[in-house]
């Protein structure tokens, strides 16, 4: 087994779930409590999920 | 205080995962090689990143963090002289031996070299150190989920022992290394962000400098002694570690390193499942070059959490860090009052009455080890905090897993198939492997509730493998490097070094400590080390040279083995691999040039 396959379906499926919460709560005053107004789960979602997809298309991209 | 449901759920996710990978790769784990080598079919990038992560496990993550508030940046001489240089060693000029030789684990090694009462020596008291530190790695993860979440210790112990017994039992070795790459990626995943947040809350590097030296003024060291990595290393007393460069340098950067990154199982283990000789070679260098970048990520934490004020003194302007403390404090049986004494995100350090600890320059001591956790719940809501946990408990895991891994293979083809019995099938290894398995871990979870119970036995064992450890980098020098090492020459030699480094210690004290585990436990003190750090560093280098020194002594008068008994085991004796004809990425000399020169450029700026 290609090791990113799981590897890439952990972080796309972690990274979606934050960046999603980011958006739903993102007028909720936790990020002003804690991280300076920054909405650290959209963003760090987002990256998150990027770095899943990528693992993700290079194990296809491999397997092919 | 309490995790929401997205925090759990993401702690779920990993859980989940990590599981279904054991079971995947049960189907790939076929024979005794595939289950305790991985069938030496792992590509490099996954053997040089397992084999960073073997090396960073919680106590790792945790301790850099508490150390960078205690030292500041000094603490990356752990990464930069203390790993880096014996990393592109063991990858140069170790690797040929190790992987070369189609010996299967370290003590195998020692076998082949040496004789066989080397590799006993050396893999009943390695086999005993894995388990232990397995058990010590769960009862640290109990003690800090129960802190911080109130989780139950039994449950949090029995759950994390459960997980890593279900996916090592499956996948052996392979389930172990993909494993901890997961926990690679979660550590970045989880602290990038983190250290980001923080340095944007003390104004960026030149902010934290700037508070920094506030702090290192108050303890009586120069402005700079926690921001500047070399300038303060000319003596001991003027710099927050109290060692001096050359301790530093030999001590730490010569035997320690040396002796971890070029003989310990537990990271050779994975160059060993690399697919070809030359991966092999890389794994370490591959490894070096995430390592190098960590200071960065464990050790800047910790130096922020030193330099931000309590909430509870700035008015709870900044939230609910108050509340966690109390929270905490209340399950833990402690007065409420606590917070009041904590000037920055550093708790007081609590006895177990729940009083603050004074330490013997009359000063509040701080529970340095709650940097990192602080941090997390600080800058992190729910979400990302779920998040930076998960990555925490993949590494507490990992550590285990490594353990078990290490230890099950030593078990089974240094101590059961050499000793107990041999000539069984493949099958009945494999099986073994496995039962061992189960059975390490089961000593581990035990070892981790008589950690909880009794600290002190702790304290000897953790001495007495520190004692055993310091020589070995010198029989392995010898042994890889002169053919004329005998094996009695080995044994003897790893003998007297763990007897120079217990009588160094039992002869020594650090400053201010008192006489027992610290050392002064022969009846007489003949010299103070003004730092713990110091006078490990310095017994390190006597048991390193008394080994080196009896080895070569006896070596001479006893009868050496013959040439063709030691082709592929010592330098002269060994083809030298070419790849002067692959690509730069995979020539191993290319590779090592650049990771040294950018530790260098890393030295001078932080210099």
């Amino acid at each position: 087994m290609d090791i990113r396959f799981p590897l890439g379906l952990m972080f796309a499926v972690m990274g979606a779930l934050l960046s999603g919460f980011g958006i739903v709560t993102a007028s909720s005053p936790i990020y002003r409590q804690h991280s300076l107004g920054v909405n650290v789960n959209l963003w760090a979602g987002l990256g998150i999920l990027a770095f899943g997809l990528t693992m993700l298309w290079l194990a296809r991209r491999g397997t092919r | 205080m309490r995790l929401q449901w997205i925090d759990y759920l993401i702690i779920l996710i990993y859980f989940g995962f990590v599981l279904g990978i054991g079971f995947v790769l049960k189907r790939y784990a076929k024979t005794s090689t595939d289950f305790f080598l991985s069938g030496r079919s792992i590509p490099a990038w996954i053997t040089g990143l397992a084999f960073i992560s073997a090396n960073l496990g919680a106590q790792e993550v945790i301790g850099m963090g508490a150390s960078g508030a205690k030292y500041g940046i000094a603490t990356s001489h752990f990464y930069w002289i203390g790993a880096i240089p014996a990393m592109v060693f063991v990858g140069i000029f170790m690797m040929p031996f190790y992987y070369g030789s189609r010996a299967r684990s370290v003590p195998e090694y020692l076998k082949l070299r040496f004789d066989e009462k080397t590799r006993g020596l050396n893999a009943i008291s390695f086999a005993a150190m894995t388990v232990f530190s397995s058990g010590v790695s769960m009862y640290a993860m109990g003690k800090l989920l129960q802190l911080l979440l109130g989780w139950d210790f039994t449950m949090s112990v029995l759950l994390s022992a459960g997980i890593v017994l279900v996916y090592t039992y499956l996948g052996g070795l392979t389930s172990a290394i993909y494993n901890e790459v997961l926990q690679f990626f979660l550590i970045v995943a989880g602290f990038v962000p983190l250290v980001l947040i923080g340095l944007k809350d003390v104004g960026g590097w030149s902010g934290l400098t700037a508070r920094l030296a506030t702090e290192s003024v108050s303890r009586g060291f120069a402005p700079g002694a926690m921001t500047e990595s070399w300038q303060h290393m000319g003596s001991p007393a003027s710099n927050p570690m109290g060692v001096e460069w050359f301790g530093l340098v030999m001590g730490l950067g010569f035997v320690l390193s040396f002796g971890y990154w070029c003989t310990d199982f537990l990271v050779v283990q994975r160059a060993m499942a690399a697919d070809s000789m030359n991966a092999a070679r890389r794994t370490p260098l591959i490894a070096a070059l995430p390592k190098m970048v960590f200071p960065f990520l464990v050790i800047l934490p910790g130096m922020i959490a030193i330099s931000v004020a309590a909430p509870s003194e700035t008015g709870l302007a900044r939230g609910s860090e108050a509340t966690y403390r109390l929270e905490a404090s209340a399950q833990a049986g402690v007065p409420s009052t606590i917070p009041m004494l904590q000037r920055s995100l550093i708790p007081p350090k609590l006895d177990d009455k729940g009083n603050p600890v004074v330490g013997t320059d009359g000063r509040v001591a701080l529970d340095y080890d709650l940097a990192i956790p602080q941090m997390l719940m600080h800058y992190f809501p729910a979400g990302m905090l779920g998040l930076g946990l998960c990555a925490l408990m993949a590494s507490f895991m990992s550590g285990m897993a490594g353990n078990t891994t290490a230890f099950n293979t030593v078990w089974t083809y240094d101590i059961y198939q050499s000793y107990i019995k041999p000539g069984a099938s493949d099958a009945h290894y494999l099986a073994m492997g496995r039962a061992a398995t189960v059975f390490g871990i089961l000593i581990s979870v035990a070892a981790a509730f008589v950690a909880r119970q009794f600290n002190n036995i702790m304290d000897l064992l953790q001495l007495v493998f520190a004692f055993v450890n310091a020589p070995l980098f010198a029989t392995f020098m010898l042994g890889m490097f002169w053919k004329r090492t005998t094996g009695h020459g080995a044994f003897t030699g790893l003998l007297s070094g763990t007897l120079a480094a217990a009588v160094h210690h039992g002869l020594t004290l650090p400053v201010g400590a008192a006489v027992g585990f610290k050392g002064g436990f022969l009846g007489q003190v003949l010299h103070t080390y003004p730092s713990e750090m110091a006078q490990n560093f310095w017994t390190a280098i006597f048991a390193w040279t008394t080994c080196f020194l009896v080895t070569v002594l006896v070596s001479l008068f006893t009868e050496p083995k013959r040439d063709v008994e030691l082709k592929g085991l010592v330098y002269a004796l060994t083809p030298i691999p070419h790849d002067k004809n692959l690509p730069w990425h995979k020539q191993p000399g290319t590779l090592a040039v650049i990771v040294l020169t950018l530790t260098v450029v890393l030295n001078l700026i932080f210099w």
